[in-house]
């Protein structure tokens, strides 16, 4: 069993593909608030566990960072994330990049998705958007995405 | 990951996507897309590693300058070619008359308890099954190596979540077990193939599948390749 072996089983999984590509500029980025939305299904331990195939998302709080692994899929290594949060949720190093002025605030909340969908209709059309809208109304100019 | 770009730069949010699979980002195109050829599970690349990881931050905050979309591939390479297995000394048989994979599960829980100290419930036990019912989620699983079809022989939830939880058990025991960070995938080698719970995972998995029950109740209790 190889990284390469549990990718290739997902290399060629139909994506969704957009017609036309969507692009804003950014604001410039030592004047931007940054959140992190990662699709590794991660939620505080009181909030809701994801359920299969959960098109829904999960706020994720700046602080505490008791971030738990959701994800419902073996076929990732999660010890990573078992020893560094960062390795999946970069909220510290967003920190340190706040703290040097190289970004200009991170948000104090930010979201958790379900990977390994087949189904992306019910996110496109609403767990999507409705992530977005809760991210504008924090002021956030821009999302790095994490997988896992 | 590329959808939701897609969506939230329609909506006004500038937006970075980090990618493990070239073939997926490179379909999907998001509007700022960076294929970082790292081992899934670990988007930015290395744990515990604060430079390394800046690094591949700094790389996506780049593609912010450009004036349209872009793609780009990270310039450096994790690869794990499926060899290294974490050396996890393990305590010594403990009580006889147990199944080995239970006295195993009693045995390394101490070093279940300090990981959780240490880097608190990450991965661990706890999603369908608590640590103190790890033992058992083992003991419903040998009773389907033995036969037991698997709605009878008491798994304490969905099987896939459960034998989920019994690795996190022990990929978390190993952290304290091991005297070195482990490499991507490490661990659940170990876990898979040289702990006795993992052969009752997998042996179970096996019995399911033989026995003609439907591939999603059993398929995802192992990593897909397996």
């Amino acid at each position: 069993m190889a990284d390469s072996d549990v990718k290739a089983m997902t290399a060629n999984l139909d994506g969704v593909e957009f017609e036309e590509t969507a692009f804003t500029t950014p604001v410039p980025l030592n004047e931007a608030k940054v959140a992190i939305v990662t699709s590794a299904s991660l939620h505080h331990p009181e909030d809701e566990d994801f359920s299969p195939m959960d098109t829904g998302y999960r706020v994720l709080k700046s602080q505490p960072r008791d971030y738990v692994m959701g994800h419902w899929s073996p076929n990732f290594d999660a010890t990573g994330f078992a020893l560094d949060i960062n390795t999946v949720f970069p909220i510290d190093r967003l920190d340190e990049l706040a703290a040097q002025g190289t970004i200009g605030s991170v948000a104090d909340e930010h979201l958790a998705y379900a990977g390994n969908q087949f189904d992306l209709s019910a996110i496109r059309m609403d767990s999507g958007p409705a992530g977005a809208k809760f991210l504008k109304e924090q002021d956030v100019d821009i999302v790095i995405l994490t997988p896992v | 990951m590329s959808t939701l770009a897609h969506i939230f730069e329609a909506e006004g949010l500038a937006t970075i996507a980090l990618g493990s699979i070239k073939s997926q980002i490179e379909t999907t195109a998001p509007p700022r897309g960076l294929w970082c050829d790292f081992p899934l599970g670990r988007p930015l690349g290395v744990p515990s590693d604060s430079e390394f990881q800046h690094r591949v931050l700094s790389k996506a905050f780049e593609l912010l300058d450009s004036p349209e979309p872009i793609f780009a591939e990270y310039d450096v390479s994790i690869v794990d070619d499926g060899t290294e297995v974490l050396a996890c000394p393990m305590p010594p048989r403990h009580d006889p008359d147990l199944h080995p994979a239970i006295d195993e599960a009693n045995g390394i829980r101490p070093a279940y308890e300090r990981a959780i100290a240490k880097y608190g419930n990450r991965v661990g036990a706890g999603r369908t099954v608590q640590a103190d019912e790890i033992t058992t989620a083992i003991d419903a699983f040998i009773r389907v190596v033995d036969g037991t079809p698997w709605k009878e022989a008491g798994i304490p939830g969905i099987p896939a979540r459960v034998s989920q939880d019994i690795r996190g058990y022990y990929e978390t025991a190993a952290l304290a077990l091991s005297d070195h960070a482990p490499s991507a995938w490490a661990g659940t080698r170990w876990f898979l193939d040289h702990t006795e719970a993992g052969r009752v995972v997998m042996a179970a998995r096996q019995a399911m599948a033989d026995a003609g029950e439907a591939q999603p109740i059993w398929f995802y209790m192992a990593p897909g390749d397996r």
